[in-house]
């Protein structure tokens, strides 16, 4: 196993410049994801690591090694690096049964007959596909041969699995399953991961720790799930893990008002001494009542989807979403129409500095 | 730990510097001396000189007569076609399977063999047909005429229509019924809905299948060299091949020929660019992929005269000729009535075993044809492999010069060949067997690059790079991945070479040597000397071999996609 450490790299594809000057270390034998939107250059980082593109400038080192340095021109190949890598195809050889298809890393490796064999069902069970290893797989589902492929990166025990939005073309249950499945691979085997995704849900779900990298390929927070969702660096951070509520504030004569209107902002007050400021928070921070404390609100649209309900409420001209358990706003009377007034209270608001407009209009 | 350092010259570069060097070689260099000869004299551009040359009676009757035959050709080949493909595809018509595949046996004939059947059948003193209707039913004079610009037309027409046919059957069954019964319902007649409907949907099929027989027709030799010699027809490639052979290489032959060669190139491109154009035009989205089922016109009363006249055809086309060829082939001497006691098996056996000139000829055509289908193979394999899967700059050359021979005629190719290998750059290849296998790897590199990089866009660049991380090197991942997944495109164009240089005759008659007949050659120059019974039966034998090599290829491609 080892760690991955990515010093000062830069890359340009046809004049654009995908990556800059960005550092990142991984630990050695954790589960890191890599969170940002598509064609952020998340793939562009994972496929220098693997030493598939060299670097323009800057260093790699994996386990201390150095892999790649654009300043001496050093290249270690993909072959020599050992890794296991999931591409987001699959990239199942479709001319090689399950088992060939497993099995090909360590005949490379020259691993012996017997224990070639061994390894090879081994793992194939592991992933949950004993008794299809004979099979091509053209004759397997997506989820199938995406296992056949997290297989084949994980028989020869590698150093690090590189994973590129592996569960993208699942269906929901099915990519429920894996991401625990991985999960628990990792833990049984202490490989190093990085898996690259836009999915929130997933990278939460799995990492040990997040990075999330913006449009232009900057990073702009690291940290362990709890700490990224709990404490983002920024508005894209906050924006990109979920659903996100922005309400506009203005600090006037030491007093918070909400957005330009006179209503006063009576929740958590912020640390800072900013003049213009934008509270933050999620669908779920939001505490509804009928009346009481709080600020006032309008019901705008209120849907019902099973286990919670959702309503779209206007504060002093600004629209936010709240999501609330079914039953409880059963049990406390809060099954609200079209057209009622509410208040609002907030569990937990994260403060920007500047007025944040909601890209989407809810 | 191995480490590579990065250079600015690898693999790649290198590999495409090979291709390059390749198909500048092979391709380029000939075609360059083309224009250069044409354009080049006493070491000064002159355009006028061209045009005297084109002025001369004799080019000019060329060129008159090019456009004529392939004009009418294309006119008879894609009302046949047309005809044919609706007939198979859009009406009740019995047996349609078996007749859309035998309406595609004639792609599969040298229509070079054809001619000589049909010379054999309609030569107005000697055709068995014209001399059963004068000596038999009385009449004074030949029912047809086969050395004639008709005769040619037609000969063509027999052997070029399934370009025509292919296409407009292909896009008649891809079209959406819908967009037909959309119109019915709108209160559109059957009559309306073809004219207004059908029509305009499939005329760029039409269109470029149109064209198709246009450019094969300008290139085409052997059937206007059987046909027109008595009467002094002849087209571009036929006068380049008298240039080259009857003129004994003097500069003004060889001028005229490449001026000659010139006009036959831009023909050929305008017309390809054309048919580019028409079917870029022609993507209508509603002509989708999958296939329908197209309802059919009830031909009711029509039905049985429309099978007759289906079954006629191809009696007329494909039997008739084919019998004729067997049968002449069998003859003691060459006019005799077909007898059984006329009838022998030794000139099947004199060619067969004992003549050198014939048995040398079939052993010259099968391992050249071998050989040029194994090099481009392997060469269309690498270098369809630099063009869509490696990143270096300028591999749109290497894409151009590939598919360059593809519009380029045979006997151009061939000319080009002779300017460049025959000793005034060094190395004289001229009246051996190596010229012929030159022409052929330039003839055939585009049907290779074709196939191969069909292939390997398939094969997803993922694919190799899972390799590679599986600890495989780039040459492991190119054994193990890249060449199985990529071989059935191999074998395809193999056959796709192999089998039609087999029946090669307008490139190997301008490049043939005492010794280097091949098997198109032998036909031909034995059918010149007025050794009809031997040429004959030779090309009995060609066929015999052809009609054995397409089953098999059908053979190994349906296996190969059964699998």
């Amino acid at each position: 196993m080892a760690s991955i450490e990515i010093k000062g790299i830069s890359k340009q594809y046809a004049g654009r410049t995908i990556l800059s000057d960005l550092s990142l270390e991984l630990e050695d034998g954790e589960c890191f994801t890599l969170l940002g939107p598509s064609g952020c250059g998340k793939t562009v980082l994972l496929r220098l690591i693997a030493g598939f593109e060299a670097p323009d400038s800057g260093r790699i080192l994996i386990g201390g090694d150095v892999v790649a340095d654009a300043s001496s021109g050093q290249m270690q190949p993909p072959d020599k690096r050992s890794l296991g890598m999931v591409f987001q195809d699959y990239a199942v050889w479709p001319h090689m049964t399950v088992f060939d298809n497993v099995a090909y890393p360590l005949k490379l490796a020259g691993v012996g007959a017997d224990e070639l064999k061994n390894r090879t069902m081994r793992c194939i069970e592991l992933v949950g596909l004993t008794n299809l290893d004979q099979r091509f797989p053209s004759q397997l589902s997506g989820g199938q041969q995406q296992r056949v492929a997290l297989a084949r990166a994980l028989v020869s025990e590698p150093q690090m699995l590189l994973l590129d939005e592996p569960l993208n073309n699942l269906d929901a249950n099915l990519r429920e399953e894996m991401r625990f499945e991985i999960k628990a691979l990792q833990q049984k085997t202490g490989v190093t991961i990085l898996y690259v995704t836009h999915d929130q849900e997933i990278a939460l779900g799995i990492a040990d720790r997040i990075a999330v990298m913006d449009e232009h390929g900057t990073l702009r927070q690291i940290g362990t799930p709890e700490e990224v969702y709990e404490h983002p660096a920024d508005d894209f951070v906050f924006r990109f893990l979920g659903i996100a509520n922005f309400l506009p504030v203005r600090r006037e004569a030491n007093v918070l008002h909400i957005g330009n209107s006179s209503e006063r902002w009576t929740g958590i007050q912020p640390d800072k001494n900013w003049n213009i400021l934008t509270a933050g928070f999620r669908p779920s921070d939001v505490v509804l009542s009928r009346e009481g404390e709080g600020l006032p609100g309008t019901i705008r649209r209120a849907s019902f989807l099973g286990a919670q309900f959702d309503y779209l409420i206007e504060i002093a001209g600004t629209l936010i979403r709240a999501a609330l358990p079914s039953h409880e706003c059963v049990a406390r009377n809060l099954l609200f129409s079209e057209g009622d007034s509410c208040r609002i209270n907030l569990a937990t608001v994260q403060w920007f500095e500047g007025q944040i407009v909601a890209a989407d209009k809810v | 730990m191995t480490t590579k350092t990065q250079s600015r010259f690898g693999t790649p570069e290198v590999l495409f510097m090979l291709s390059v060097g390749v198909l500048i070689v092979v391709v380029a260099f000939p075609m360059l001396l083309i224009f250069f000869n044409a354009f080049w004299v006493d070491g000064h551009f002159n355009v006028t000189d061209v045009v005297r040359v084109l002025q001369r009676k004799e080019t000019y009757q060329a060129l008159l007569n090019s456009l004529i035959l392939s004009g009418g050709v294309t006119v008879t080949g894609t009302i046949v076609g047309t005809l044919f493909a609706w007939l198979v595809t859009r009406t009740d018509l019995p047996f349609k399977k078996t007749m859309k595949l035998l309406f595609l046996v004639p792609f599969m004939l040298p229509a070079f063999i054809g001619a000589l059947a049909w010379k054999m059948l309609l030569s107005p003193r000697a055709g068995y047909i014209n001399r059963l209707f004068m000596d038999v039913l009385g009449f004074d004079s030949p029912i047809f005429d086969i050395y004639s610009y008709a005769g040619i037309i037609l000969v063509e027409t027999m052997y070029l229509f399934p370009f025509v046919f292919i296409q407009v059957s292909g896009a008649l069954e891809r079209m959406d019924p819908t967009l037909e019964e959309s119109a019915r319902i709108s209160g559109a007649d059957l009559f309306t809905i073809t004219r207004k409907i059908t029509i305009p949907l499939v005329l760029p099929s039409i269109l470029s299948g149109a064209l198709l027989i246009m450019l094969y027709s300008m290139a085409h030799f052997g059937t206007v060299a059987v046909l027109g010699v008595e009467t002094g027809i002849y087209n571009i490639p036929v006068l380049i091949y008298e240039k080259i052979h009857q003129s004994a290489g003097s500069f003004d032959s060889i001028r005229t020929a490449t001026v000659l060669a010139t006009v036959l190139v831009i023909t050929a491109a305008l017309i390809l660019w054309l048919q580019n154009r028409v079917l870029s035009k022609g993507k209508y989205q509603i002509i989708a992929g999958k296939s329908f089922r197209p309802t059919e016109l009830k031909l009711r009363g029509l039905r049985i005269p429309m099978l007759i006249l289906c079954i006629a055809y191809i009696a007329l086309t494909i039997v008739l000729p084919t019998a004729t060829i067997f049968l002449v082939g069998g003859l003691k001497t060459y006019g005799l009535p077909f007898d059984l006691e006329n009838l022998t098996w030794a000139n099947y056996n004199h060619i067969l075993f004992e003549w050198d000139l014939t048995r040398d000829s079939i052993w010259n055509s099968i391992t050249l044809g071998l050989a040029s289908a194994l090099i481009t193979m392997f060469a269309g394999v690498i270098i369809s492999y630099v063009i869509v899967k490696m990143k270096v700059r300028g591999k749109g050359i290497l894409e151009f010069l590939g598919m360059l021979p593809f519009s380029v005629p045979g006997s151009v190719i061939a000319l080009g060949v002779i300017l460049a290998w025959s000793g005034k750059f060094g190395i004289n290849l001229y009246n051996t067997v190596w010229i012929i296998l030159v022409a052929y790897i330039a003839r055939y590199m585009a049907f290779s690059l074709k196939a191969n990089s069909a292939a390997l866009e398939q094969v997803h660049d993922s694919l190799v790079e899972a390799a590679r991380a599986s600890g495989a090197s780039m040459a492991q991942a190119l054994r193990d991945v890249v060449v199985p997944l990529v071989r059935p495109g191999m074998v395809a164009a193999f056959f796709l070479i192999f089998l039609p240089a087999l029946r090669e005759l307008t490139v190997s008659v301008l490049l043939y040597g005492p010794t280097t007949r091949t098997i198109g050659v032998a036909i031909y120059t034995l059918n010149e000397d007025g050794e009809t019974v031997y040429s004959a039966a030779l090309a009995g034998i060609a066929l015999i071999i052809i009609v054995l090599g397409e089953v098999l290829i059908k053979r190994l491609v349906t296996s190969k996609n059964g699998a």
